[in-house]
């Protein structure tokens, strides 16, 4: 069932999925183990998109799928002690003070927890002073700024200079995405990189993390 | 609506070139001088060659404006939905200090009276939920529940009146209590469908409704007399006329948001095929209308859920596209040109945009992000093609960098015609004397 489960989920199969996970915990299949099989099927999903295979319906519909079984077996894992697994860094993410567009961090969110990182999202129209704070607070590895407005180049910019006044900036990397975001934009807000998708997010975060 | 006696017997080719003829008489407009009204001619002449493929003169030059007039005339964003006379001030400012092709409707921008007297929730706007620099954003939501397909399919009015709108307006909330208009089919039925009416928050929420007539009343007097003035003054036409959208958008938007649609396409595909189809004779309607009221072909289209990052191939085949290739086609039956700008990047979607379907030389696709080089490949001898100057060089660049970049664009894909300068995405910011580069070199190098 454990294979049935990966396939019903990493292709969108709601019901499907839901009927399998129903059956296994009532076959006594422990929470943690369909836990760690929905894992899997998110790593499949995961790998499709970034392949291409996949764009932002399926991703969202997997992310449907996931929270309903998530809320099936929390009923059942009660005690049982959740094992924390390793984290390869922490990730600060926002869309930027003024803009409340979410649908591209959502996505690089998404694929940076399916890569291993631990991601920390401060919402949208997020103000430079609460980046801060949530820098010292949580001093994440990479802080990350998302925006759809061409509008919201200063706010990026502002918010690294913010960052830059609190004396964090050497605490931590930078990147920024979002339509609109290039070369020029990355190089105008004093941010470390940037992405043109959450693919690259991932590879600029990995890199930085290693370093 | 029909624009003449023999209207029904035209052929849509017919009905294009009468509906050319009226944009290019521009009755009612009192031209400053002849000077400015043979300007305005030649312009609409130089569009009109360009949508059917033909060599004009220069390129047309046709920047797609969001609130960069208001950043530019020393406003902002709160300002120009505020205060008419400062609006009127910025937009004439933008106009004659630029000299572009076609005028940028202050329109676009609404007004902040209108949509507070309405308790307007789907938006938020600067003084209400953003700040006074930002201009208007959507705040995505399901106003339309999963479960209300069928009452949205059988009754759209209906349905739009007693349950949308009750959502998107706060003081139209007690609206969701009225019976549909379709029960007044009979004497007896009069007074039942009458007793809503008559309760006091229904009251209350048509003083609103009235209120806000008398809102819009006063915005579009002041948007009137904004456009006129730069219309009469300067020659210039506007291609934003007629409005319409893909009905995948249409629900994707602002009924279902982008979460919604995207679940429904897993759990009611043909409902929502089903939704789409309904609406996109709704759509068509709704562009010719508004292309007639304001005497012109063009129906401006902007497309945002397909790109190439949103919907995979065979989403975009099955969900998208068939109904955005019927509201186009509706449209050019009618005579209009869809104007359509396509946001964000469609380098995957062009065979599609190239469909033999499509008649050719009566559509201009203006790109955000897509390759203009690959836009002209495919679509080079069946529609004008235009966009693609980015924000971040408009705004980071230097003007030389900018002339460049147009220079070798012109040089790409202007060919022998069917091409239009413009940006990408609808314009908010920008350094002037780069947008001034850009449109100088348009018209300079962009001679044929």
């Amino acid at each position: 069932m454990g294979e049935k489960i990966i396939e019903a989920i990493s292709e969108m199969q709601e019901e499907e999925s839901i009927k399998i996970v129903k059956e296994m915990l009532e076959d006594g299949v422990a929470p943690m183990n369909i836990m760690a099989k929905c894992k899997d099927a998110m790593e499949i999903v995961g790998e499709r998109y970034e392949k291409g295979e996949y764009f932002v319906p399926q991703l969202i519909m997997a992310g449907e799928i996931m929270t309903q079984i998530s809320d099936l077996t929390k009923e059942k894992i009660g005690e049982e002690e959740t094992e924390e697994e390793e984290k390869i860094g922490k990730i600060l993410m926002g869309t930027v003070n003024g803009d409340i567009h979410d649908i591209g961090k959502g996505i690089v969110n998404f694929n940076l927890e399916m890569n291993g990182f631990e991601v920390i999202d401060l919402g949208v129209n997020v103000a430079a002073e609460k980046y801060v704070e949530a820098i010292k607070e949580y001093s994440p590895d990479v802080v990350g700024m998302s925006c759809l407005l061409t509008i919201a180049f200063d706010p990026m910019k502002q918010t690294v200079d913010a960052i830059n006044e609190a004396g964090l900036r050497d605490k931590v990397k930078i990147m920024i995405g979002g339509a609109p975001i290039d070369d020029r934009i990355c190089e105008y807000t004093g941010a470390d990189g940037w992405g043109e998708n959450a693919v690259e997010a991932v590879t600029l975060a990995k890199k930085w993390v290693k370093e | 609506m029909r624009l003449s006696e023999d209207w029904d017997q035209l052929t849509p080719d017919e009905k294009y070139e009468l509906r050319f003829k009226i944009l290019m008489e521009a009755e009612g407009v009192e031209f400053a001088n002849k000077e400015i009204e043979v300007k305005y001619q030649k312009t609409v002449k130089r569009i009109k060659d360009v949508v059917e493929l033909k060599k004009p003169d220069r390129v047309p030059v046709i920047p797609l404006m969001n609130f960069y007039p208001a950043k530019y005339g020393g406003i902002n964003a709160k300002e120009a939905m505020y205060d008419y006379d400062k609006l009127k001030a910025a937009w004439i400012k933008y106009h004659k200090d630029f000299e572009p092709d076609t005028l940028s409707s202050c329109f676009l921008i609404g007004s902040g009276p209108l949509f507070e007297t309405l308790d307007y929730k789907l938006y938020n706007w600067p003084g209400n939920g953003t700040t006074d620099n930002f201009p208007y954003q959507c705040v995505e939501k399901e106003y339309m529940k999963a479960e209300e397909y069928d009452l949205m399919i059988n009754d759209p009015s209906g349905y739009w009146m007693r349950y949308y709108l009750p959502r998107i307006f706060g003081s139209l909330a007690p609206w969701q209590k009225l019976a549909p208009f379709t029960d007044l089919v009979e004497l007896p039925f009069v007074g039942a469908v009458m007793v809503p009416v008559g309760m006091p928050d229904v009251q209350e929420a048509y003083k609103k409704y009235l209120e806000a007539g008398q809102k819009a009343i006063e915005w579009i007097q002041a948007v009137g007399e904004i456009d006129g003035q730069v219309m009469a003054t300067q020659g210039l036409p506007s291609l934003i006329a007629g409005f319409s959208k893909a009905p995948y958008d249409t629900i994707g938007d602002t009924l279902r948001g982008t979460r919604g649609i995207m679940m429904d396409m897993y759990r009611h595909p043909d409902k929502l095929i089903e939704a789409m189809e309904k609406l996109a004779p709704i759509m068509i309607e709704m562009g010719v209308r508004t292309a007639t009221m304001n005497k012109s072909p063009f129906v401006f289209i902007p497309l945002h859920k397909g790109e190439d990052t949103f919907l995979s191939d065979d989403d975009y085949a099955k969900f998208y596209w068939p109904t955005l290739k019927s509201v186009i086609k509706g449209l050019i039956e009618e005579g209009c040109v869809p104007y359509i700008f396509v946001e964000g990047a469609y380098n995957k979607r062009l065979d599609y945009l190239a469909d033999p379907d499509l008649p050719k030389g009566k559509i201009i696709w203006t790109f955000d992000k897509t390759d203009m080089k690959k836009a002209k490949k495919y679509l080079g001898n069946k529609a004008c093609i235009g966009g693609n100057v980015s924000s971040s060089l408009l705004k980071m660049s230097e003007p030389e960098e900018v002339r460049e970049y147009v220079r070798n664009l012109i040089d790409d894909v202007a060919g022998d015609g069917g091409y239009i300068l413009s940006n990408g995405a609808a314009l908010d910011v920008a350094e002037a004397e780069n947008l001034k580069a850009m449109i100088e070199t348009g018209k300079e190098y962009g001679k044929y």
